[in-house]
């Protein structure tokens, strides 16, 4: 369980980031924060791992203040995955998934193995292993990133605009991928998105921010889609626009779904 | 011409190198005192140059300092401090110094600064240390950079060498000195050609460890499969 307890972010120069923030994350739920860019999404997440410090209020995991935590042994508890992977381009994509266990002072021979079976899991073929990261496509560096968050087999997962590099399809087939993996190992997931319907492919829970973090609605994907709260949630998840204005219209005796324009985007099954 | 040929004999005639001009000596001299300059800086201005490219604090200093030293006429700073220092190899080894900073600096902290800062980043993020950051993924990927400034480095001292016998009585400057006190031309332009043979042989030493740093830090512009495709590729022609 992760705690956000009336954090505020201020920067040196008067930006504030972060006016004043609550939220809790259940253990094994999957939170989206989403909002534009400047509404603070990332400076929170980065709260988490102590790569920001809040100026006031405290982030606490399992009811432990993050402050009082060593950052380097929080962060290498810590699942973290970036848009682009974040890889190191002079390491092998089996060094690379291998690095927090390595840092840890598992064996060479012992990550390795590990690494191997991690690639698998993220749906990579375990060749690819000594090749480098500027040798895969984005989605493979994307898969690559996952794995590696995964190493250290950590409760937390932090991820920061994950699938933002890649093109439509390849994102797609990640979420679905994410999706069925957490099924699988029932993570806390925390992930940042500008992406709303990203947020909804792949979130328990939708914390949507406007700018200094103020949350402007938090609820599951449906409840946001059903009731917007306001205004700004409404134009966010682009209610009454024809993509979200579906209705049903009979051909030949089936139902078809049809979006505001009148394309169709899918078969109502009964 | 005939000052060419009389060069190149003058190389190649063994009394040189056994008679009064010592030119084994002269040339182990030469290097040795090139070396001490190049070591002395790398230990001064690697560690410096790291530090600010790894804060990016004091960046202006560098470069104010980096493009003042470089306007410095060695000679007439060697004359300055040869007045204070006396003869010997102390006044020689500063003003070097001072040639040599410039690119050693400049290139220790351009190349951990060309060093994408998503990458480091992500790297404290998943949990290195600041030391882990710098040795394990700031220096690799900056070495070819470092030690290009290393390279220039040293170009630079072992052509301006020769100046140490100025104040001296060391390397490859000594018998180019005595030679334009007697004339003979052909002796001056045979130590001359000595001193570029030395920064050439230094220059290619340079290149296979600079291009050595640069397999390592973007392995994947040669990789051993690329290469055996490449070797393959080339028996096949």
């Amino acid at each position: 369980m992760i705690e956000f307890d009336a954090v505020r972010k201020q920067y040196p120069d008067g930006t504030v980031a972060v006016e004043r923030f609550d939220l809790v994350v259940p253990s094994h739920r999957v939170v989206a924060l989403v909002g534009s860019s400047g509404s603070g999404k990332t400076t929170l997440l980065r709260m988490v791992n102590r790569m920001v410090e809040p100026s006031s209020g405290s982030v606490r995991i399992d009811d432990v203040d993050v402050r009082s935590m060593d950052p380097v042994r929080l962060r290498r508890s810590i699942g973290y995955v970036l848009q682009a992977g974040g890889l190191l381009p002079h390491r092998t994509v089996a060094d690379n998934v291998a690095t927090v266990p390595l840092l840890e002072g598992r064996s060479r021979r012992q990550a390795r193995a590990d690494a191997l079976g991690l690639l698998e899991r993220v749906g990579l073929d375990p060749a690819i292993a000594d090749r480098y990261p500027a040798q895969l496509s984005g989605g493979q560096q994307q898969r690559v990133g996952v794995a590696r968050a995964l190493a250290a087999d950590p409760n937390i997962l932090l991820m920061d605009e994950p699938f933002g590099a890649v093109d439509p399809i390849v994102r797609d087939q990640l979420q679905t991928e994410l999706r069925a993996l957490q099924a699988d190992i029932g993570k806390t997931i925390v992930f940042v998105t500008h992406d709303i319907d990203e947020a909804f492919a792949l979130a328990d829970e939708v914390v949507v921010l406007r700018a200094g973090a103020e949350i402007a609605q938090r609820g599951t994907p449906a409840e946001i889609l059903a009731a917007p709260a306001d205004d700004f949630v409404a134009s966010f998840v682009g209610a009454g626009t024809a993509r979200r204005s579906l209705r049903i219209r009979e051909i030949d005796g089936r139902a078809l779904v049809v979006d505001g324009d009148g394309r169709p985007t899918g078969v109502l099954e009964r | 011409m005939n000052l060419f040929l009389e060069a190149i004999q003058w190389i190649l005639d063994p009394a040189s190198w056994t008679g009064e001009h010592q030119l084994g000596a002269r040339v182990l001299e030469h290097l040795a005192f090139s070396a001490a300059v190049l070591l002395a800086a790398a230990l001064l201005g690697i560690p410096a140059g790291i530090a600010i490219g790894h804060s990016g604090r004091g960046r202006g200093l560098v470069i104010a300092l980096t493009s003042g030293a470089r306007a410095l006429p060695t000679l007439g700073l060697l004359t300055i401090l040869g007045l204070g220092l006396g003869i010997g190899l102390e006044a020689p080894f500063l003003a070097l110094l001072v040639l040599a900073l410039p690119p050693v600096l400049a290139g220790a902290y351009a190349g951990v600064e060309s060093v994408d800062r998503a990458t480091v980043g992500a790297a404290r993020a998943i949990g290195f240390t600041e030391w882990q950051v710098l040795a394990c993924v700031e220096l690799p990927l900056a070495a070819p950079v470092i030690i290009g400034g290393l390279r220039s480095a040293a170009l630079q001292v072992i052509s301006t060498a020769t100046l140490a016998a100025y104040i001296a009585d060391t390397g490859l400057g000594r018998p180019l000195f005595r030679a334009l006190k007697t004339q003979e031309y052909g002796v001056m332009l045979g130590a001359s050609i000595l001193v570029a043979l030395l920064a050439l042989v230094v220059e290619l030493c340079f290149h296979a460890i600079q291009s050595a740093a640069a397999r390592r830090a973007e392995p994947h512009r040669t990789t051993p499969r690329r290469a055996h495709a490449r070797a393959r590729e080339r028996t096949h022609r």
